[in-house]
């Protein structure tokens, strides 16, 4: 397996953020009412990640070791906000579900992480490869935490109904259940892994 | 290339231009995309207007009235009021609840729209449906809040509340009643004063003859005591 695919694949399974980091709670709790949230967030959030990744190694040198902290932040802060703006503009019925959590995606441990753990210290390719993968395995985990949250509370997935609504369990919808389905995910998950 | 050393001079430097670059692109960012955003905000707002006001043909809005905590836009067909849609707020249980909510010149609602809401999804957040469907004494569309009490009926009103979101629902009501409020003003609208039940003003203005004629079509006064 070359470096690249071990990157990509790392970031999606191996090294799931959500699922075996444990990086990146918050979004990933709040915003999987539904399949199509923890998507979109998820997808956000995947796009912060290559964009930040990729700067940040290109800049890797360019930014004293004292300041890097603050410089990073600002890099990533620019980058969620562009897509804030151009989700309000573009996507307004998404923007209004997450609205809420999109300026969050700046203090998610994820992006900082990576830009920390990896892009500071590899080639840009590599860096942008972290991203894609980092961000698409954030996304995967929190679309089927989504999906199985939105199947059990409401009975549709993706908001196509499977059953009827009055054998919702409330709790998947709440909190709780988000907790729930994570944890099961994650038990899940890991036993795979350490086989 | 060697990494840039921790001094002063290439600290502040670093810092300073990649500041300077996202601020610049941030500004063209926004720049490229306010015109859509404006649009999109008022799409949603002529959108909700449209469905919450009576659908009768030749309506033209009025310029939107702005007052504290509300804002009314009035509609007219040809010179005389044909009702109006109300946006409003209240702190429901997860953050303000913003409506639109249209009424007819009788002060009936004739529908409402929800712009803004942060309540629990699968519970309060059901508001959006929930208050137009007919079923038990769970809508209010169509009701005179002069007759029906916008109060849920676990506190005495007529109106159910959200099952297991009563505190949303509270927020709700409230919000359509100082909409209903807003809307009856006498000294926002010369006609209004006639409906409410302690206003002595038979002897107004013509138009408020008019509307009071209006009133007493015979499906209004009778249904919210079915």
């Amino acid at each position: 397996m070359n470096k690249y695919a071990k990157t990509f694949l790392n970031g999606i399974i191996f090294e799931n953020p959500t699922l075996a980091l444990v990086l990146g709670m918050c979004p990933t709790l709040a915003t999987t009412t539904s399949a199509i949230n923890g998507m979109s967030m998820g997808l956000a959030t995947a796009f912060v990640l290559l964009c930040s990744n990729v700067v940040i190694s290109l800049l890797k040198n360019l930014i004293p070791d004292k300041v890097h902290i603050p410089a990073y932040i600002v890099i990533i802060a620019s980058f969620v906000t562009m897509v804030q703006l151009a989700m309000q503009a573009y996507l307004p019925a998404l923007y209004e579900t997450l609205g809420l959590f999109i300026p969050l995606i700046v203090v998610n441990c994820i992006v900082l992480g990576r830009a920390e753990a990896f892009a500071a210290k590899n080639s840009v390719g590599l860096s942008a490869i972290d991203g894609l993968g980092m961000g698409l395995g954030f996304t995967l985990s929190l679309t089927v935490i989504g999906a199985i949250r939105e199947l059990l509370g409401t009975g549709m997935i993706f908001n196509t109904r499977i059953y009827a609504d009055n054998y919702g369990m409330l709790i998947f919808v709440l909190a709780p259940g988000a907790f729930i389905a994570l944890a099961y995910i994650m038990a899940l998950v890991q036993k795979i892994i350490k086989k | 290339m060697q990494k840039l050393q921790s001094n002063l001079l290439n600290m502040v430097l670093s810092l300073t231009i990649i500041a300077l670059v996202a601020a610049a692109a941030l500004g063209g960012m926004y720049l490229l995309t306010k015109e859509p955003i404006e649009k999109a905000k008022q799409e949603k707002q002529t959108a909700a207007i449209n469905s919450v006001l009576p659908q009768i043909d030749g309506i033209r809005l009025a310029e939107p009235e702005v007052q504290e905590g509300y804002t009314i836009h009035r509609a007219y067909v040809g010179d005389s009021l044909a009702g109006a849609a109300v946006e409003t707020s209240s702190n429901g249980f997860g953050g303000v609840i913003r409506l639109m909510v249209g009424f007819d010149t009788e002060g009936n609602i004739v529908n409402y729209e929800v712009l803004e809401h942060a309540e629990t999804p699968g519970l309060g957040s059901h508001m959006g449906v929930w208050f137009k469907t007919d079923k038990n004494q769970q809508s209010i569309i169509g009701k005179n809040p002069a007759a029906t009490k916008l109060i849920v009926s676990k506190d005495g009103g007529d109106v159910d509340a959200i099952t297991a979101a009563t505190i949303s629902s509270r927020a709700f009501l409230s919000a359509v009643q100082s909409a209903y409020d807003a809307f009856m003003k006498p000294d926002t609208w010369s006609g209004a004063s006639s409906l409410q039940p302690n206003a002595a003003t038979e002897a107004e203005s013509t138009d408020s003859e008019e509307v009071a004629a209006n009133t007493n079509d015979p499906d209004s006064n009778t249904e919210s005591y079915e």
